[in-house]
């Protein structure tokens, strides 16, 4: 959130509304829980870091959301570093299949039922991103962030699939010998 | 037994194939009620029993053994022909291979299935052409089913599935020959059906097409695994889905 804010700045410098609005419009119908007061904190620890610049306009009291904030050339540095990086989000596959090998090894849960649930969560959650694309006008970008999501979602439901048959073999094999 | 509500019921369905030892059971003792206006998806591996469950549901197999009910009439005891006229009236099938009557045009196609329930020639062209639009397809209504794509195609033959207001819309697979844009097409149309209140059982193992249903079942070896609902909002919000929050 913070590197998003401060890329955003690299146009001109902004209102805190101003930043907020273009925040909604990209994000479409995922951004519509985001409230000012999240990108006003962002600015203030932006602003103690050294990284924007906070101006209040003449005349006016020293509120927030009076302020305009502009990029220092440490926030211009860091948005150049951030448009380079090209770390990516992991998922955490790692965590769940560690639950499934605990829950076996100490017979707490049955893996397939964990599976079962699992997949459950992630189907509500696909529904939900794809009811939301289909209601997206075509070349939004909003549209676009949607199918991202739900490619994902879809990957991880392959992998429960993957989980659930091996586990369902696993649980075959103690039950045979 | 309450079947006032149910658009389609079954009870301790049972199909098997074959004899003796190699007797296998397709579907093997599944109860289902599907209320009006649900979207029912069915999911599992190939060979689950899933496509069988769909023909005995809309009456194109007879089970061997429990009752299927339709719009609260028992129907796997009826003769051939009351099946076919059922069929007709209160069930529309879409399938993996579309299959359209390919010397007819897709208006033709569409009106066919009205013709047959006794429909005048004017009242089934006028439902053709309203229900070819709804599918995004009125320009094309002249079109052979060769001259369309695989996606349009199969919006031919939701337009047709739905000619005689069918209760239940029964799909196997239908988005089983489509590319990703031909599917979100379908998947659209399925979703303004469904808020329409439109009855759908869908087959698929394709997870986008699951995620549309209101009630998602999971078959393996006949039997019913899982039974999940999936409509009814979620507590976090989309922004949930991208990490804004919690």
């Amino acid at each position: 959130m913070q590197d998003a804010v401060l890329a955003m700045l690299a146009k001109e410098p902004s209102h805190g509304y101003h930043l907020h609005a273009r925040l909604r419009r990209s994000l479409g119908p995922l951004g519509e829980s985001m409230n000012r007061g999240q990108i006003y904190v962002t600015l203030a620890r932006l602003e103690r870091a050294g990284l924007v610049v906070g101006e209040r306009e003449d005349g006016l009291p020293e509120r927030p959301e009076r302020k305009v904030y502009a990029l220092t050339p440490a926030g211009q540095q860091r948005v150049a570093a951030w448009l380079a990086e090209v770390g990516w989000p992991k998922p955490d596959l790692a965590e769940f299949h560690l639950k499934l090998a605990a829950a076996a090894a100490a017979r707490l849960a049955d893996p397939v039922e964990l599976v079962a649930a699992q997949r459950r969560e992630l189907l509500r959650r696909l529904r939900e991103a794809q009811q939301a694309a289909l209601a997206e006008p075509a070349g939004s970008g909003a549209g676009l962030l949607l199918e991202g999501v739900a490619l994902r979602l879809r990957a991880d439901l392959r992998w429960l699939d993957a989980c659930e048959r091996a586990w369902s073999k696993a649980d075959d094999e103690i039950e045979g010998g | 037994m309450n079947v006032s509500s149910a658009a389609v019921q079954a009870c301790g369905l049972v199909k098997t194939h074959g004899q003796g030892q190699s007797r296998v059971h397709a579907v093997d003792e599944v109860d289902l009620e599907v209320p009006q206006g649900q979207m029912l998806a069915v999911m599992g591996p190939s060979g689950c029993g899933k496509s069988t469950l769909l023909h005995l549901l809309g009456g194109l197999e007879r089970p061997t053994d429990g009752e299927v009910w339709v719009a609260g009439r028992r129907i796997d005891t009826l003769s051939e022909r009351a099946l076919a006229r059922m069929r007709r009236r209160s069930v529309g099938f879409v399938f993996q291979a579309f299959h359209l009557v390919e010397e007819l045009s897709a208006a033709e196609n569409v009106e066919l299935p009205a013709l047959l329930a006794g429909r005048s020639r004017r009242q089934a062209r006028r439902r053709a052409s309203l229900l070819l639009d709804r599918v995004g397809l009125a320009a094309r209504a002249r079109h052979l089913p060769s001259q369309l794509s695989g996606g349009q195609r199969q919006r031919v033959a939701i337009a047709r599935a739905l000619v005689n207001d069918p209760l239940v819309v029964l799909a196997d697979e239908p988005t089983g020959n489509l590319d990703t844009a031909a599917t979100l097409e379908v998947l659209r149309i399925f979703e303004e059906l469904r808020s329409a209140g439109q009855t759908f059982v869908i087959v698929t193992h394709d997870e986008r097409v699951a995620a549309t249903a209101d009630r998602l079942v999971s078959m393996r070896d006949g039997m019913f695994v899982d039974d999940t609902r999936l409509a009814g909002s979620h507590p976090r919000g989309l922004g949930g889905l991208i990490g804004l929050e919690g």
